[in-house]
């Protein structure tokens, strides 16, 4: 019984794991502008990315407008931090990504906030921003006016003041060391010692013939995701589901 | 001798690598991992305690009469923070359906709470209940979003320690599998508000 129970359990768990990986598919981070659902012209579309562009020179803060013709059946809330967090929108460590996101078919559209903007960016303002700028023309239709409006209230309010700007600037160019990869490399280090001491004080053939051949497993050798193609990645910032939605 | 030292060296090097990568460290760290979720999913049902005062208030300002439904709110709110889990005992699962189980009750006294301002026009149009609003909604979006990252970091945990070589170094450091959330709240939305 307890053998069925404990078997059940690991087959549960083996199960689980793909289904929730494959369980969404996000389209390719192609831009700053990514319109997979076709709302903005080529003129309004280069405008918004020549904004957002300028955004990011000036404080390091992401923000990506993404039109999806399909939410795969998930609510926006539910895919939208996941979108945010498979591209990686803003920088690693800060968070300071943020993404608007528009679903025309399912008439939602959301403002989605990293971590590191929720303070900034908060709820309230996102819904005021959703309340007041964007869905009063959506509902006439007017999908580039709307995303274009939101966009400069997004950009106004992580403006805030210059001296903000200068902070964030200056936080920018010290990033913070990675503790994990440390940790590992004083692991390896103390191995390193023990077996050269191993092999070297006793003054014996260590190893008999050839190299043995061992494959490291795992370990959290990665580097950040910067610089595709494309000239704009995610920086490998994560969200936490900040941010506010709205529907018309 | 020269020429033995190399080869030695990179094979060392290899055989620590491979140490490392083998499972010394997969445990600790996904424990921490999960660990840190769970602190991430207290804190967010704590920013959710912190907004319900005020929010109380800006109701008791227009709707003075739903003084049951108030009431409600505030004694689960009390209860609900008085439930804490340390990260140490989230092995034990009674510990975590106890806290699970109060922050239901505050949920669904919310949920009251928000369905009874829907007859109050005045409170509806508040500047002051609309940023409340919208800051509950948001919360409980985070929240749903800690729950299912807690939940990823456990499984994630849980079956590293039950199947091999995790198991092996499970014995090891003695690590036990943690508790998860058992209903299917996160697949539920929040109480939804239309303006």
């Amino acid at each position: 019984m307890m053998f069925f129970r404990a078997a059940a359990f690991l087959l549960l768990l083996v199960a689980a794991a793909p289904a929730s990986a494959a369980a969404l598919q996000f389209p390719p981070l192609t831009g700053r502008v990514v319109d997979d659902a076709h709302l903005l012209d080529a003129v309004t579309a280069s405008t918004i990315n020549a904004k957002l562009a300028a955004l990011e020179q000036k404080s390091g803060d992401q923000l990506v407008v993404v039109t999806l013709p399909t939410l795969q059946g998930h609510e926006i809330e539910d895919y939208g931090y996941q979108l945010g967090r498979a591209w990686g929108i803003g920088q690693k460590g800060k968070n300071n990504g943020a993404l608007l996101i528009i679903a025309p078919n399912q008439h939602a559209v959301r403002i989605e906030v990293g971590y590191g903007l929720e303070g900034t960016l908060t709820d309230a303002i996102s819904r005021l921003i959703i309340e007041d700028s964007i869905l009063p023309r959506f509902r006439v239709n007017d999908y580039a006016g709307g995303i274009s409006r939101g966009v400069d209230d997004i950009i106004q309010v992580l403006g805030g003041d210059s001296a903000d700007f200068q902070r964030r600037a200056a936080e920018q160019t010290n990033p913070q060391p990675n503790t994990a990869d440390y940790a590992q490399l004083i692991w390896v280090l103390i191995f390193l010692g023990f077996w050269l001491f191993m092999a070297f004080g006793r003054r014996r053939r260590f190893y008999g013939g050839g190299m043995p051949w061992i494959i490291p497993m795992g370990g959290g050798w990665s580097s950040p995701g910067w610089g595709s193609g494309g000239g704009f990645s995610g920086g490998g910032g994560s969200f936490g589901g900040g941010g506010a939605s709205g529907r018309w | 001798m020269l020429n033995k030292f190399w080869p030695r060296a990179a094979g060392i090097f290899c055989l620590s690598l491979s140490l490392a990568g083998c499972g010394v460290n997969t445990i600790p760290t996904e424990q921490e991992q999960a660990k840190a979720a769970w602190a991430e999913v207290q804190n967010q049902y704590q920013r959710r305690a912190d907004l319900i005062p005020n929010l109380v208030n800006t109701v008791k300002g227009f709707a003075q009469q739903e003084q049951k439904v108030l009431i409600d709110v505030t004694e689960a709110r009390a209860k609900a923070t008085s439930v804490q889990v340390n990260a140490n005992d989230l092995t034990n699962p009674e510990a975590l359906q106890r806290f699970q189980n109060a922050q239901a009750q505050l949920s669904g006294a919310l949920g009251r709470l928000l369905a009874v301002s829907e007859n109050y026009p005045e409170l509806k149009s508040n500047q002051n209940f609309l940023a409340l609003q919208s800051q509950l909604e948001g919360t409980e979006n985070r929240i749903s979003v800690a729950r299912r990252d807690y939940i990823a970091a456990v499984q994630t945990y849980n079956t590293e320690v039950e199947t091999f070589p995790g198991r092996f170094w499970a014995s090891v450091y003695n690590a036990k599998p943690m508790a998860t959330f058992t209903t299917g709240e996160e697949n539920q939305r929040a109480p939804a508000v239309q303006f």
